[in-house]
């Protein structure tokens, strides 16, 4: 197993990008393992951190959760754009103290914040484990730092070892 | 492919309406861009067509191409992974760039460093 397949998650994810690209069939399903698994090994030579996935059946309840935060998020910044006046809006930094530590996960999180318009993610210092973002509506700080740690950094902790 | 008056209504309905979708809030975060006052406030502005926007063209491109050709046509899902992973390089890039040159002006309403003077320089900041 660790030997042909260093990286077996990338190698499945380059099979099914190949497939998605050329379409399913006998000769592309052969050719694309061929791929997946000839650059994972080439991509093992860079030594990537390893991470492992624990617990695969919270990964579409993160997603779900995403999906429907970001559209959220989008209907409410592009409401503040078009109808700047109703309400006083004040944006501001927040600083997040982190749990996380794990590369992939804080690359994950990292996605999430920035693809959520509300918030953009401006800094991370890893020594005092502390991420500084920018919230475009910024009513409470406290809610920020709640959503974060609890919806978003709980779940990837539980996902990802 | 010069087929889409084959496409059944509800198809051509629901994917001109996604199509739509997307495209007016791409076009919102285009306004957002050139009207709002602050640097990191038109930070948030293109996230809208990064996410949602794409998100719309693409569905309704999924729905299009697959109902006219019968056969799941997904590769549209491969522009939205990239565009999402790829989307936070260039916000932080210019994110950082920004708190970088406005903490070396000394400009007013910054955050504090994150990371306080006593602690050992160890860690990298990303």
């Amino acid at each position: 197993m660790s030997r042909l397949l260093p990286y077996p998650l990338l190698a499945v994810s380059l099979l099914a990008m190949w497939l998605l690209l050329n379409g399913l069939s006998l000769g592309h399903l052969v050719l694309g393992s061929v791929i997946g698994v000839a650059a994972s090994n080439v991509t093992a030579a860079l030594q990537p951190p390893r991470s492992r996935i624990r617990r695969w059946h919270l990964i579409p309840k993160l997603v779900a959760i995403v999906l429907v935060d970001v559209w959220r998020s989008n209907v409410a910044v592009a409401r503040l754009i078009l109808f700047p006046g109703q309400h006083r809006r004040v944006s501001g930094f927040v600083i997040v103290p982190l749990e996380l530590r794990e590369p992939a996960a804080l690359a994950i999180l990292a996605c999430i914040l920035t693809c959520t318009p509300g918030t953009a993610w401006v800094e991370y210092d890893s020594t005092a484990n502390k991420l500084l973002i920018h919230v475009f509506d910024l009513v409470d700080e406290a809610h920020w730092i709640d959503l974060i740690t609890n919806r978003y950094e709980r779940l990837l902790l539980e996902i990802l070892a | 492919m010069n087929h889409a008056a084959d496409l059944p209504v509800w198809a051509a309905l629901l994917a001109s309406f996604l199509v739509l979708l997307g495209a007016s809030l791409t076009l919102v975060g285009a306004i957002g861009l050139v009207r709002l006052k602050t640097f990191y406030d038109r930070l948030h502005a293109p996230s809208l067509g990064a996410t949602w926007g794409a998100a719309g063209i693409l569905l309704g491109s999924i729905l299009f191409f697959s109902v006219l050709q019968s056969r799941p046509v997904l590769h549209e899902v491969l522009i939205a992974v990239f565009l999402t992973v790829t989307t936070p390089v260039t916000l932080m890039l210019l994110g950082r760039a920004a708190l970088y040159r406005d903490r070396s002006e000394n400009a007013v309403d910054l955050p504090p460093p994150l990371r306080t003077d006593g602690e050992t320089r160890s860690g990298d900041s990303i």
